[in-house]
């Protein structure tokens, strides 16, 4: 029993992971930019999700709220602090964007105060039994219902909508795209877009399964994220989603069986750094 | 009097660490994201050795030994990935590190490592020291640069494969820059060790290991002088300015952002484009 536990354990945690590593994997498959300042906007996401909650009383508007915030953040950093660096080499967007990232997080720190917010009547509490001593909080099982759906939604806008098909094209080939009549501009705007308002509802979900929001919240899972989507393969959707579930049950063997050498973060880049060694390319890489 | 001299020992400190890092970012073109693990090794050795009853001098080797031994580790992994996987995964050696540390009672755990014995040679001794030693590593770097590894590490920076097919042996040249710059932030470590005389995990993570690139970024990463510079700088700016102190990760996470936004290629960039505007193009970023 312990095992299935485990597993349903892992599958939560993954989907937390999967949600802010998406979007994440959507930047990079286009831009090629390590884009450490996401967990900004996933703490962004975190702090208008608490805020909106408890001005409006409103969990939904706070949903909409806080994935309209993160995704026009997004789309504003896409715009002041990486279009310009483009043509530098690589590591130059990335350090850049790890300074956004250091200088965001102590902004908020500055901002909301180094406590943290909590939701001022806590949301959707309860627990539910899954039959055979399974229990699962309703946040919990919500989560996993909305990371399904979310990925399925995106699943068809990329394969069914023209939006989509461009955002497909630009990545496989930049230029050809262009040539067809597709906005660069444009596409990489709708795919800060929606990666970053994907991560600022991950940063609600996170804050309502901890009912608090702190302004270093978005370190673990940045560096997460960026672990994940290098497992996934980098740039792959479905190498990103099943490296998150991979990762999440990992971590949750890993605590119970090597918990007293390593704790959890250490876990997963161990587990990172072997992969690497066997398969330079990521687990799910097609190459 | 005192506050100068620890003051400056702790620039000479951050001094040797910046240039460590700036021989395998820098002169070697590998991105490191995980250095203050290195600082780490080499901090936690000293300590540990020097609680046992070891002399100073005699756990210094030992401390840029281990953190060495670690490097190449991790330069082996470097050999298999690049760019941005070498960068998550210089990543992830940090948070092994202080994940590793934190649930080992025979390190100190959570708690560090306290009461570290002192090195004997009073303040202004061991400031005198650090300086020297700061010197040599600033000298070695500048030696190493007109070397023939030097140049061969420029090579790799600016174009690996184009060096593979000259036939050069890139591996070892990686491997060299990993063993030396991290031999070197062992040193650093050490030093850091016994001039806190407490350390813990949290002295050697992530943020630590950002703050030593910001500090390479800023000067221009390559560059010897200039990284000596905003060294002895940037570590000095929280003790100077108080309300620095209190925002240091902001100023520093600001900085980083904005260099890299208008000026890649650090202090030493923005001079070049200033006294030799025609060269500025061909200057590394």
């Amino acid at each position: 029993m312990l095992y299935v536990e485990l597993v349903v354990q892992g599958l939560v945690q993954g989907s937390i992971y999967a949600m802010i590593a998406l979007g994440l994997t959507l930047v990079y498959g286009l831009l090629r930019i390590l884009h450490v300042a996401h967990a900004s906007l996933f703490t962004l996401g975190a702090y208008a999700g608490v805020l909106i909650t408890n001005a409006s009383g409103s969990l939904a508007l706070a949903f909409v709220g806080a994935a309209l915030i993160a995704g026009l953040a997004g789309v504003l950093m896409y715009r002041l602090a990486y279009q310009p660096l483009l043509s530098q080499p690589p590591f130059v967007a990335l350090i850049a964007s790890i300074g956004l990232y250091i200088a965001s997080e102590e902004a908020f720190r500055i901002a909301f105060g180094a406590q943290g917010l909590s939701f001022a009547t806590p949301q959707m509490q309860g627990q539910v039994a899954l039959g055979g001593g399974l229990q699962l909080s309703r946040i919990e099982i919500w989560m996993m219902v909305g990371t399904v759906l979310i990925i399925g939604v995106l699943a068809w806008l990329q394969s069914r909508t023209r939006i989509g098909v461009a955002c497909q094209a630009t990545v496989t080939d930049p230029q050809m795209a262009e040539s067809f009549g597709i906005s660069l501009r444009q596409v990489r705007d709708i795919n800060f877009f929606v990666g970053s308002a994907l991560a600022g509802f991950a940063g609600v979900w996170v804050a309502l399964l901890n009912n608090l929001v702190e302004p270093t919240m978005g370190s673990v899972p940045s560096y997460k994220a960026l672990a994940i989507i290098v497992l996934g393969g980098l740039g792959s959707v479905p190498g990103t989603l099943a490296a998150s579930l991979v990762l999440g049950v990992v971590e949750a063997f890993g605590t119970i069986y090597i918990g007293q050498f390593l704790d959890r973060n250490a876990i997963a880049f161990a587990f990172l750094i072997v992969v690497l060694m066997v398969r330079p390319q990521g687990l799910f890489a097609r190459r | 009097m005192d506050y100068e001299i620890t003051l400056l020992t702790t620039m000479a400190i951050s001094v040797i660490f910046a240039l460590s890092l700036n021989l395998i970012t820098g002169f070697c073109g590998q991105i490191s994201l995980g250095h203050a693990a290195f600082q780490g090794v080499g901090a936690y050795a000293a300590a540990m050795l020097g609680k046992a009853g070891w002399p100073f001098l005699a756990t210094l080797p030992v401390a840029m030994l281990l953190a060495c031994v670690l490097g190449v580790v991790v330069g082996l992994s470097s050999l298999r990935v690049r760019d941005d996987f070498l960068a998550i995964t210089t990543m992830g050696v940090v948070f092994l590190f202080v994940g590793f540390v934190r649930q080992q009672d025979w390190l100190g755990g959570e708690m560090g490592v306290s009461s570290i014995p002192d090195h004997g040679m009073g303040k202004l001794g061991f400031m005198v020291f650090g300086i020297v030693l700061a010197a040599f590593v600033a000298g070695l770097s500048v030696y190493i640069r007109r070397t023939w590894m030097g140049r061969v590490f420029n090579g790799i920076a600016e174009d690996e494969d184009t060096m593979r097919v000259l036939g050069i042996d890139v591996p070892r040249y990686k491997l060299a820059a990993f063993a030396i710059g991290t031999a070197l932030a062992g040193l650093s470590g050490a030093l850091l060790a016994y001039h806190l005389q407490f350390i813990g995990a949290e002295n050697f993570g992530f943020i630590e290991s950002i703050t030593v690139l910001s500090m390479v970024v800023f000067g221009g990463i390559g560059s010897v002088a200039w990284v000596v510079i905003a060294a002895a700088v940037l570590s000095a700016l929280p003790a100077w300015f108080q309300v620095i102190g209190d925002y240091k990760l902001l100023v520093y996470g600001g900085l980083l952002f904005l260099m890299m936004r208008f000026s890649p290629g650090g202090i030493a960039g923005l001079v070049r484009r200033v006294f030799a505007p025609g060269k500025a193009r061909e200057g590394k970023a």
